[in-house]
């Protein structure tokens, strides 16, 4: 896997995090940021949009109404505002931990609508090239390796465990 | 996020307070649990990650939690009083996690 060999985000010494993103992948990104923008804003009650406003309580449909109620918009708006951040830096060569956050959730995100789209399981799926959404799995696939590039440079500057073990 | 702070007595606040209910089933003093919920899209990774930033848990105790959502379909990964499990739902939705909370039987 050539394409994937390069570690695209690394943790300096000063605490900051630097990318390493080929043009076409960030091009890729700008245009999957845009459509999700216009997905959140647009669509209210789509199953692949309802991935991303959870049910709290299960049992309890009156006390859920009021959970989402209370918090639909400030999710919506810390959404939106992570969509903002990738766009906002994406030109950017090194980031600081708040914006590489606002990239992982964007990335997982756009994971969360795309794998919701395509009804991935957790089988792994050798998907045809003639198959109409090839091109959605070559892209959900990218954005895995990509969130996971971020995950592991973030991880690195997680502060020592507040709670101890069991 | 001044609406779900812990403490504020906002519109978090429990709302049976205000209005009769049957006592045997709210006891005030029964702790409530967050679940988290195995989905097919999150990155084991990922997962491993947010328990970790969320909690402080040590990475150990996260992938441990982790693995029992993979593997037993749902984890408790946190308990206390109904506004704090609140929060910790919020969060973990912030962040994508398939997470719910439910009072302790």
């Amino acid at each position: 896997m050539g394409l994937f060999s390069r570690r695209r985000v690394e943790r300096t010494a000063g605490g900051r995090y630097r990318v390493h993103l080929p043009e076409t992948e960030r091009s890729v990104l700008v245009d999957l940021v845009g459509q999700l923008r216009e997905v959140l804003v647009v669509t209210t009650d789509d199953p692949i949009v309802r991935r991303l406003f959870p049910t709290a309580y299960n049992a309890d449909s009156e006390r859920d109404r009021e959970y989402q109620q209370l918090v639909r918009d400030e999710l919506l708006e810390r959404r939106l505002a992570a969509l903002a951040t990738v766009e906002e830096t994406l030109e950017q060569e090194e980031l600081s931990e708040g914006e590489l956050s606002g990239w992982l959730t964007a990335l997982n995100d756009l994971r969360l609508v795309l794998g919701t789209r395509l009804d991935v399981s957790e089988d792994l799926v050798e998907v045809d090239l003639d198959d109409p959404d090839a091109p959605i799995h070559a892209v959900y696939e990218y954005l895995g390796f990509l969130l996971g590039e971020v995950v592991d440079a973030l991880e690195e500057g997680l502060p020592p465990p507040s709670e101890p073990g069991l | 996020m001044p609406a779900l702070s812990p403490t504020a007595a906002g519109p978090l606040a429990p709302a049976e307070v205000q209005q009769p209910v049957d006592e045997t089933t709210l006891d005030p003093d029964r702790p409530w649990v967050v679940l988290v919920w195995n989905d097919p899209i999150n990155l084991m990774s990922y997962v491993t990650f947010v328990l970790q930033k969320l909690f402080g848990y040590p990475k150990a105790k996260a992938e441990r939690l982790m693995m029992q959502v993979h593997t037993e379909g749902r984890a408790v990964v946190a308990n206390g009083p109904r506004e704090t499990c609140e929060l910790h739902v919020f969060r973990l939705h912030e962040h994508g996690l398939w997470a719910t909370m439910q009072q302790d039987d």
